[in-house]
This record gives structure tokens, sequence and C-alpha cells, in this order.
């Protein structure tokens, strides 16, 4: 090959490299602009009193975001609690039954649930539990956030258990142990850190969601523990104190923001830390 | 002949609509070596699985004609209770990951929730490394990861792992081809250790591995048996055609 050739590839290869890395560099940066901006904005509100009081009224100092906490955790636990057992056994299923009608169905119906807006299936809560109910509750929101969640761990579980090797699941049945046993006792414990990364990926996106919680868990400027009746959330209480014409609820959203930033991000963390054991 | 533990009668396997084995008569004597040898794809491991019925976890199979175990038909037995009295291996290592030595060698009593003493259990996993050959290597270090052991010495663990069922009879598919030569001599001398307690059949494409350690031989063709007696007869005077070219590698 002529010389000037090879030189017109090696410059290619140099700009197409140049073009990757400019290209993500350039992602790095509006994140790091918003992490700062929070940083810079919320820092100053973050207390020991912020974190564990209760708002206060307008005009009043102090006061924190204690219920919204509170709220945020309940909620995503109580949507853990219910997308867990039913994403991991769907999960399970369509591992096993890679080729069956209802894996193929359930397959369609995961994927559109992951693309329906937000919005929607607070929508479609609020017409199945909050008006049967009457009122808004801690259950509703937990719902919404659970739907949203159990795409992520149908998704995740199938995805990690195709990965193990059939040979494990052939070694314990020619043990002579059931097939229900094979499935708990060796091919989950054998997936788990999958199946657990999935699963905090899944906490991790809807504890920052609001649109589903405006219709559920509405908001509640008290601490409440009744599953039954309406709770604070992180995402409910940045909404509705940014768009407060108050300044010291807007210095709140900013200090609440950087909560739930820290939240999450502490969430990614564990989640690298598993997927790396 | 000795006593027989399992005869294979007018055997057929289909998977779909292919006949992968057609009309095999084998009877597997007691606390004996018998190799099943043959060219890839002549069947030789689909019907070391129909024995302990693994073939099931493959849809769409069908079997016709009997496979009996101590004479019961083993098609007309729990696959649960058959699968924990003739055990199996496989031909890659595969020892539990998530467990330690210790745990996959009782991993056949923990997984079937049969409770034993602690007494017991230490009593179980000795022996049965003992007979696997393994416990020299592994005594000091019993709760360490079973996937941190050489292939070799992985694939021990798996017959330990088998034995320690007390099975009657041992499957072995195809046992040493995932290992190097040191470590498939190992495999090779326990094999004829382990034939003095338990009935076992080997499936291998080596043809100097048959002849090295089994008692009898059967030699398996697409599908067919062609030919079926003592190792040394069949590798000194073999019957058919087929067996003398397979042996002297005309083909296979």
């Amino acid at each position: 090959m002529k010389k000037s050739a090879i030189g017109a590839r090696i410059i290619k290869d140099r700009l197409f490299t140049g073009i990757i890395f400019a290209f993500s560099a350039a992602l790095i940066i509006p994140l790091i602009m918003i992490l700062s901006h929070i940083l810079q904005k919320g820092a100053s509100s973050i207390t020991p009193a912020f974190l564990t009081h209760l708002p206060a009224p307008v005009g009043e100092a102090g006061g924190g975001i204690y219920n919204a906490i509170i709220g945020t955790l309940y909620l995503v636990g109580l949507a853990s609690l219910l997308s867990v057992p039913i994403g991991m056994a769907t999960g399970i299923y369509m591992s096993e039954n890679k080729n069956s009608k209802l894996s193929y169905f359930v397959r369609i119906c995961v994927e559109v649930l992951q693309g329906t807006p937000s919005i929607v299936v607070g929508i479609i809560t609020y017409l199945w539990v909050v008006k049967p109910m009457g009122h808004f509750s801690v259950l509703a929101g937990g719902i919404a956030l659970g739907i949203m969640m159990l795409p992520v761990i149908i998704r995740s579980t199938e995805e990690t258990l195709n990965l193990i090797p059939h040979s494990l699941k052939e070694a314990s049945l020619a043990l002579g142990v059931p097939y229900y046993r094979t499935i708990l006792k060796v091919i989950v414990p054998s997936a788990f850190s999958g199946i657990l990364t999935g699963i905090l990926l899944g906490v991790a996106r809807v504890a920052g969601e609001t649109a589903p919680l405006l219709f559920t868990a509405f908001g509640n400027p008290f601490i409440n523990y009744n599953i039954l009746k309406p709770m604070a959330s992180l995402p409910l209480m940045i909404f509705t104190y940014a768009t407060s014409p108050y300044e010291e609820w807007h210095n709140y959203a900013w200090g609440a923001s950087l909560v739930l930033i820290g939240f999450i991000l502490a969430l990614s963390l564990i989640t690298k830390g598993v997927t790396r054991r | 002949m000795k006593e027989s533990v399992l005869e294979v009668k007018e055997f057929d396997f289909y998977i779909g609509k292919n006949q992968i084995l057609n009309k095999i008569d084998l009877t597997f004597s007691r606390k004996q070596v018998t190799a099943i040898m043959g060219p890839s794809g002549c069947g030789k491991t689909s019907l070391i699985r129909c024995i302990n019925r693994m073939h099931e976890l493959v849809q769409d199979t069908k079997v016709e004609g009997q496979i009996r175990f101590y004479g019961k038909n083993i098609f007309e037995m729990d696959p649960i209770l058959l699968r924990r009295k003739i055990g199996m291996v496989f031909q890659r290592p595969n020892p539990f990951p998530t467990m330690s030595i210790f745990e996959n060698v009782i991993a056949g009593y923990r997984l079937n929730g049969i409770k034993l003493k602690k007494a017991d259990q230490n009593r179980i996993v000795e022996e049965s490394l003992k007979k696997a050959a393994l416990w020299e290597e592994v005594k000091d270090g019993l709760h360490r990861k079973g996937t941190f052991l050489s292939g070799g010495q992985q694939q021990r663990l798996c017959i330990a792992r088998a034995l320690a069922m007390n099975p009657r009879v041992l499957l072995l598919d195809e046992p040493t081809s995932a290992l190097d030569p040191k470590a498939t001599d190992h495999i090779e001398e326990l094999i004829v250790e382990l034939k003095k307690t338990v009935t076992i059949v080997l499936v291998t494409h080596n043809i100097a591995q048959a002849s090295r350690i089994s008692d009898f031989t059967a030699f398996l063709y697409i599908g067919e048996l062609i030919e079926y007696g003592s190792t040394q007869k069949m590798f000194t005077v073999p019957e058919d055609k087929r067996t003398e070219e397979y042996l002297t590698g005309k083909f296979g």
C-alpha cells in the first residue's frame, strides 16, 4: 500500500478518536455544572436541623425536610416490597421459559411499560387506587413507583439469569434436587449480585420521580406513618418549594435536591460495589 | 457376566423428529466400569443422559423401550429419587460457584433440605473427598470457594459431590475431556479405585481411555449399538468391521 494512503488512514483514525473523546468530555460538562450548582446553592441549607425537623411555616426561621426524607424512604421501601417479588418471579419465569407464548407477551409488555411516561402511571394509579379509596395515600404512591420499578427488575433478573451457565442447573438436578429448589437455592443465589444491581437501579430510578406522586402520595407537611394517608417525598417537596414565591423555600428546594442527589449517588456507588464483587 | 444393575432394552430416543438412538440393548454389570465410546454425534451422551433422565431438561424429547434399574423401569420412577441413586459427573467441572468446598460436597443434602448433624456432615465430606482422592489437597481449606481449585481438582470435587449421595451408579460424561493429561491420569486412577464400591458408566471419545480403564465397552455409531462386550476382547478381536475401523483410527 502507498505511504500516503496509510497516512490518510492514520489521520482519519486520530480524527475519529478525537471526536469520540470530545463528545465524551462534553457530556461531563453539564453534569459537573448541575452538580456544582446544586452543591453551591444547597450546601448552605444542609444542617442537622434541616435533616431532622419538619418544615416551618412561611416567614418562620428554621424548619427542615425530615418528613420528605422519611416519606421518600417509606415510598421507595413500599415500592420495592411490591415490585421485587413480582419482578423477580417474572424474570425467573421468562428466563426459564424463553420461548413460551407468555414470555413473548410479557417481554412486549415490559418494553411498553418501560416506555410509559411516569405521569401516565400516576394517572392510572389515581384511577385504580386513589379514586376507589377516596383519598391520596402512601399506598397509592408505593404502587405507582412499584409499577415503574417493575420493568427494570424484570429485565435485570432475566438478563442475569440468562448468563448463569446451564451446567449449574444440571449439576443441581443431577443430585436429585427438585426443580424449584434448584432455582431458589442454586440459580438465584448465583445471580444475586446482578439481581440486586437491578433492584438498586430501580430504586435509584423511582426515588427521583415526581409526576406519579402528584396524584398518589400527594404530599404532607407533617410526618405520617399511616399507609392509607398521604405523605411527603423529596421530589414533591422540591417541586412545591421551587415553584413557590418565597426565597427561603427556594433554599429548601436546593437543599432537598442535594439530599436526593446524594441518596441516588450513594445507591449508584453501592451498586458499583456490589457488581465488582 | 456379573449381576446386572442397569438394563437398557430396545431403547429408542428422539429429539423432535430426529431419532438419536435406535434399538439399544445393553446391560451394565455391578461394580464394573463400562465405557460407551463412539464418534461425535453417535448418541453416547444422549444415552447416558437418559439413564438418569437428564434428557427431560431438553424440550420435545421422546423415549421408547425401557431402561431398568435393579429391575424397575426408570421411566416409572420419580426422577428426583432416581437421580439420587444414579449420580452424574459432566464434561466440564461445574462446582457451585457460591459455595465452599465443604458446601459443594454436602450440596446434595443441603439443597434437598435433608438435615444432618454437624458430625455426620463432617464425616460425609471427609469420606467423599477421600473417595475422590481430593482430601489431602483440600483438607486445610475446606471453606474456600470450590471455584478456586484447578480444573482437575474441580472435577474431583464434582465426583465427591456425586459420591456424597452414596449412589449405586456413577455416570461420567467425558469427565476428562476438559482436563490436561496429568489431571486425566488422576481421574482415571480414581475411576479404577471407585469401581470397588460403585458401578460406573463412562462416556468417552478417547479410545485409549476406554481400553485403559474399562471392563466392558460398548461401541455406538450413528445411534446404533454396533458391538458390546469385554474391553479386552473388543480391543483385540473386534467382531464388527466398523469397530475395527474405529479402533484403528479410520474414522471418528
